[in-house]
């Protein structure tokens, strides 16, 4: 009788290992640079192409960094959320225009709003490397003391806002 | 999630159609070690947009532009270690086709080997236990005689 179980128990073993492989997702490749620095660049800017911006600036401040691009069918899934997020000046957006075209980007945010202060133009995706940035959108929340706290891969959800951004940066803000 | 994908995918195609790829892979011919070096690092580094290609088969963008780096990296001088710990600052230990042993991998490298002991342990009580169950016990004469008929009919 309890050899007959054995067959079973391999079987159970198994699904449970199965049943948990079905709420992963393989596309989600953990960041090892939360709770790192984050990188230094200095890009110039799609709202005023005769200044840069650098993570410097934000010293002292929490904030996001959005990679985004006007070619990418995703990014304007989150855009109206980051939109209201905008409208409510809880904590500033900084965009990253990744490998996009100046004009493009422009007539994207003219027609579907703005919600970024200030829009830095990774025109080659040299800074998108260094951020790990394999597939907009992504989102980084930045300390004040210009460390990430926390990376969103893919866009930003309802979800994901309530949940684990707007409490996380209320947290930061706090420090 | 499958949006994003498609999108992904419909943007590798799109820029390739209109030859918009911001660096397009030159091969540099002036140095042949670089590019030796370039090779085999493609070769052992995972693209992260179509996850289950190499660099060196890639096509997407990022991969594209991932071998641009490691080449600018390679003509620098770099070795093969330093360029694998630049890309893993970043992108993890994902980017490695070839995942090194520390704890959360232990399961990775010595499951198969665990699984094989316990099988070959399991194989050789069943074994021991088959041995001891066939061994040959004598015919009566009873048994003798109705083997003898049977083999005679």
């Amino acid at each position: 009788m309890k050899r007959a179980l054995v067959p079973l128990v391999i079987f159970l073993v198994v699904v449970g290992f199965l049943f948990k492989g079905l709420f992963l997702n393989p596309r989600e490749v953990p960041s090892p640079l939360v709770g790192k620095p984050a990188p230094q660049f200095n890009l110039v800017r799609l709202d005023a192409a005769d200044k840069t911006f650098s993570p410097k600036e934000m010293l002292g401040k929490v904030w996001l960094l959005n990679a985004w691009a006007s070619w990418c069918a995703a990014c304007k899934d989150e855009h109206p959320l980051l939109v209201e997020l905008s409208k409510s000046d809880f904590v500033p957006i900084i965009g990253l225009d990744y490998k996009d075209n100046n004009q493009d980007a422009q007539k994207w945010l003219d027609e579907a709003g703005n919600p970024y202060a200030i829009n830095a133009v990774d025109a080659d995706g040299r800074v998108g490397i260094d951020y790990g940035v394999y597939g907009v959108p992504e989102t980084y929340v930045i300390d004040k003391k210009g460390s990430i706290a926390y990376k969103q891969i893919g866009p930003i959800t309802m979800e994901a806002l309530r949940d684990k951004i707007v409490p996380l940066v209320k947290q930061l803000q706090a420090q | 999630m499958l949006n994003k994908l498609l999108n992904l995918v419909a943007a590798c195609f799109l820029m390739q159609a209109l030859n918009l790829s911001a660096q397009e892979a030159q091969p540099m011919q002036n140095n042949a070690a670089v590019e030796v070096q370039v090779q085999r690092l493609s070769t052992q580094l995972r693209c992260l947009v179509c996850q289950n290609q190499t660099l060196a088969d890639s096509h997407a963008a990022l991969a594209q532009d991932l071998v641009q780096e490691i080449r600018e990296m390679a003509a620098k001088g770099m070795s093969d270690q330093e360029i694998i710990d630049y890309l893993v600052a970043r992108y993890g230990d994902f980017v490695r086709y070839r995942p090194p042993l520390k704890a959360s991998t232990v399961l990775l490298w010595l499951g198969p080997f665990a699984l094989l002991l316990i099988g070959g342990f399991g194989l050789f009580l069943q074994l021991r236990r088959r041995q001891t169950m066939a061994s040959d016990a004598p015919l009566t004469a009873e048994e003798t005689r109705k083997v003898r008929e049977l083999l005679n009919k």
